[in-house]
C-alpha cells in the first residue's frame, strides 16, 4: 500500500498535469498542490541545473531560456536512473539530435556529444602515460607488431562540422570569430592528467586511434588510417599520441608466440 | 559491534572543490570537511585526486544523498556496494544518510523526499538502517528531514520516529537545526519543543545551512532549504540553545548553492566555533 503511494508521488512529481497523492496536508488553509509544487520545482530544477552544468556549450550556442525549456523537456522523458548525476546527460546528444525546435543548428547535437566525452574523461580511470624514452629502446623491426594500449580516458568525437573549434568559441578557450574554414573536426577528449584535453585530431588520427582502441597492431591501424586518409602521416600522429601522454602502456609481442604451432 | 561515528568535536564544512586551493594553502579554523558520496563514485580524475588530499589533513564525512533509505522498496544494493567501496577507500570517521526517500524503481528523483511516519515505514525504515549498517561495518548516522507537507496517515511523531530508529538499530542521528527551523515554520509549530524532545545524548553531528523564505498560498511563510545563503539568525539562536545542552557536538557548515568564496564559508565556521567554545560538556551522570 505504502509502495504504490510512492508510485503516485513519484509519478506527479514528473508529471505536472497528474493530480497529487491523496492524503497530503498543509497545516493551513494553502493548498496542498502549492506546496507538493516545491517538490516538483526542486526535482526538475536541480535536474535542468546538472544539465546546465554538463553542457554550457550547448546552452551558450542556443540561450539560457532555450537550453532551460530543451532540458526541461528531456528532464520529464528521461529522468535519471542512477543516483550518480555525474552520469546523467549520456543520453541527452541523441535528445538533441532528434529535438525538433533545435534543427536549425545541425552540430548542436555534436557540440552536445563533445561535452559529454569531457565529463566522462574527468571521472575516468587514471593510469600513468608512459614517457616518450619507452619508445627509444623499442626494435624498430617489430614496430609494426606491437599493441599500444590508449589510455582510459579517451574518446573521439568524428563531426562533420568544425566542432573542436565551435567548443573552443564556445566555452572561452578561443575567441569568438566567424570560422572561415568551415570543414569536419574530429575532436579527441583525454584526461591523461587532472585536466582535460580537447583537441582537434589530424587527418586519419580518429581512424588510427580508433584500431588502436580496439586492440590492432600499430601497423594494422597505420593502414586503416592510410585507408580512411591518405594524407595520414604515421609519424606525427605518433608523436602527438605519446607527447599529449595518450600511451598507456605498449604490448610487444613475444617472439616465441610465432614458434608456436 | 559497528565501529562507531567519531567525528572530533569541533567545526566542519561542507567541501567544494572550487575552495580547495584556498583550504590547502593556509592552515583552517576547520577540522573536518564533508563530502557527498555521490560525486565520489567516479573511477578516478580530479575528484579523488582532491578527496585524497583533503584526508591526508583532515577528518572526514561521506553524507549519502542517493540512498533512498525512506523508501518502501529495497535498497539498491549497487548503490550500497558504491558506498561500502567509498568507505573502505578513504575510512571516514563517519558516514550519514537521510530519514528521506530519492529513488522509485530505477528512477532517480534528485531531491529528499517525505514519507509519513507509520509503524510499517519505521519497520521499513529500521530494517534498511540495519542493512546500511551491516554493509558498511559501521554506525551510519541519520537525519532529520525539512518538509514542506505532511501526510494525514502519519501516526508517529518525528522526533520518537528517529529516537525509536536509532535506539532499535543503534544508529546515531544527525541533528539538523536548519531542518527543524524549516519544517517548524511550514508546519505552523514550534522548533523549540522539538528540540527540546528530541533525543540529544543520539546526536552525534549537527548540520547548520541557510533557507529562503518564500509564502505560501494562505499568505503564510513556506521555507525552502536551499543551502544557498547564510545561516539565519533564529538558527544561530537554536544552534547556542542547544549547544548549551549538549556541550561540543562536531557541527558542520552547509552552503551547497551560489557557494561563496572560503573566507566566507570560513567566517560561518568560526562563528560556530565561537558558540562551541562558549559551551562546555554537562558533566557526564
Amino acid at each position: 500500500m505504502l509502495a504504490s503511494f510512492e508510485t503516485s508521488f513519484a509519478d506527479a512529481l514528473l508529471n505536472a498535469n497528474r493530480p497529487i497523492p491523496c492524503g497530503i496536508i498543509a497545516h493551513n488553509a494553502a493548498v496542498p498542490a502549492r506546496r507538493f509544487g516545491v517538490y516538483r520545482n526542486n526535482v526538475v530544477s536541480g535536474l535542468v541545473k546538472a544539465l546546465k552544468s554538463r553542457f554550457p556549450v550547448v546552452e551558450k550556442i542556443v540561450g539560457e531560456e532555450f537550453f532551460a525549456a530543451m532540458a526541461r523537456v528531456f528532464v520529464m522523458a528521461q529522468p535519471p536512473r542512477s543516483p550518480l548525476l555525474a552520469t546523467y546527460g549520456d543520453d541527452f546528444p541523441a535528445f538533441v539530435a532528434a529535438f525538433e525546435p533545435a534543427r536549425e543548428i545541425p552540430y548542436l547535437a555534436d557540440a552536445a556529444r563533445l561535452e559529454a566525452a569531457r565529463t566522462r574523461a574527468y571521472h575516468a580511470a587514471d593510469a600513468t602515460p608512459l614517457g616518450p624514452g619507452h619508445f627509444a629502446t623499442l626494435d624498430s623491426q617489430a614496430l609494426g607488431d606491437i599493441r599500444i594500449e590508449i589510455h582510459p580516458s579517451t574518446e573521439i568525437v568524428r563531426s562533420p562540422f568544425p566542432i573542436v573549434t565551435i567548443w573552443a568559441m564556445n566555452s572561452g578557450e578561443q575567441e569568438l570569430a566567424p570560422i572561415e574554414n568551415w570543414r569536419g573536426e574530429d575532436a579527441l577528449v583525454a584526461r591523461p592528467y587532472l585536466e582535460v584535453q580537447v583537441r582537434a585530431l589530424p587527418q586519419g588520427g580518429a581512424a588510427f586511434l580508433l584500431a588502436l582502441a580496439a586492440g590492432r597492431p600499430l601497423g594494422a591501424a597505420a593502414e586503416a588510417a592510410l585507408a580512411d586518409d591518405p594524407d595520414f602521416d604515421l609519424a606525427c600522429n605518433l608523436a602527438g599520441l605519446i607527447g599529449s601522454g595518450l600511451v598507456r602502456d605498449i604490448v610487444v609481442p613475444e617472439p616465441e608466440s610465432y614458434l608456436q604451432p | 559491534m559497528f565501529k562507531a561515528s567519531h567525528l572530533p568535536a569541533s567545526i566542519g564544512v561542507g567541501f567544494k572543490p572550487v575552495h580547495f586551493r584556498d583550504i590547502l594553502a593556509a592552515p583552517q579554523p576547520v577540522e573536518f570537511f564533508e563530502v557527498h558520496a555521490e560525486n565520489y563514485m567516479g573511477a578516478g580524475g580530479p575528484p579523488h585526486a582532491q578527496l585524497g588530499a583533503l584526508r591526508e589533513r583532515h577528518a572526514l564525512s561521506v553524507h549519502g544523498v542517493g540512498l533512498s533509505i525512506g523508501s518502501m522498496r529495497p535498497l539498491d544494493q549497487d548503490h550500497l556496494a558504491r558506498l561500502r567501496k567509498l568507505c573502505d577507500r578513504y575510512a571516514p570517521d563517519s558516514f550519514s544518510e537521510h530519514l528521506a526517500w530519492s529513488s522509485h524503481d530505477d528512477i532517480y528523483l534528485n531531491d529528499l523526499l517525505p514519507l509519513p511516519y507509520t509503524r510499517e515505514t519505521l519497520a521499513r525504515v529500521v530494517e534498511h538502517v540495519d542493512e546500511v549498517q551491516t554493509v558498511l561495518g559501521r554506525q551510519m548516522l541519520l537525519e532529520n528531514p525539512s518538509t514542506y507537507i505532511r501526510f494525514s496517515e502519519s501516526t508517529i511523531p518525528e522526533v520518537e520516529f528517529l529516537t525509536e530508529v536509532s535506539k532499535r538499530t543503534g544508529c546515531g542521528l544527525l541533528l539538523d537545526i536548519n531542518n527543524v527551523f524549516v519544517s517548524a515554520k511550514n508546519h505552523g509549530t514550534q522548533p523549540l519543543p522539538y528540540l527540546d524532545s528530541f533525543p540529544l545524548d543520539r546526536v552525534k553531528e549537527i548540520h547548520l545551512g541557510g533557507h529562503h523564505e518564500e509564502t505560501d498560498d494562505a499568505g503564510a511563510p513556506l521555507l525552502i532549504d536551499a543551502h544557498g545563503s547564510p545561516i539565519s539568525a533564529a538558527v544561530w539562536v537554536l544552534y547556542a540553545h542547544v549547544i548549551a545542552r549538549t556541550g561540543a557536538v562536531p557541527t558542520l557548515i552547509e552552503w551547497d548553492n551560489d557557494v561563496p568564496d572560503w573566507p566566507t564559508l570560513r567566517a560561518e565556521a568560526v562563528a560556530a566555533q565561537n558558540i562551541l567554545s562558549d559551551a562546555s560538556r554537562p558533566s557526564a551522570a
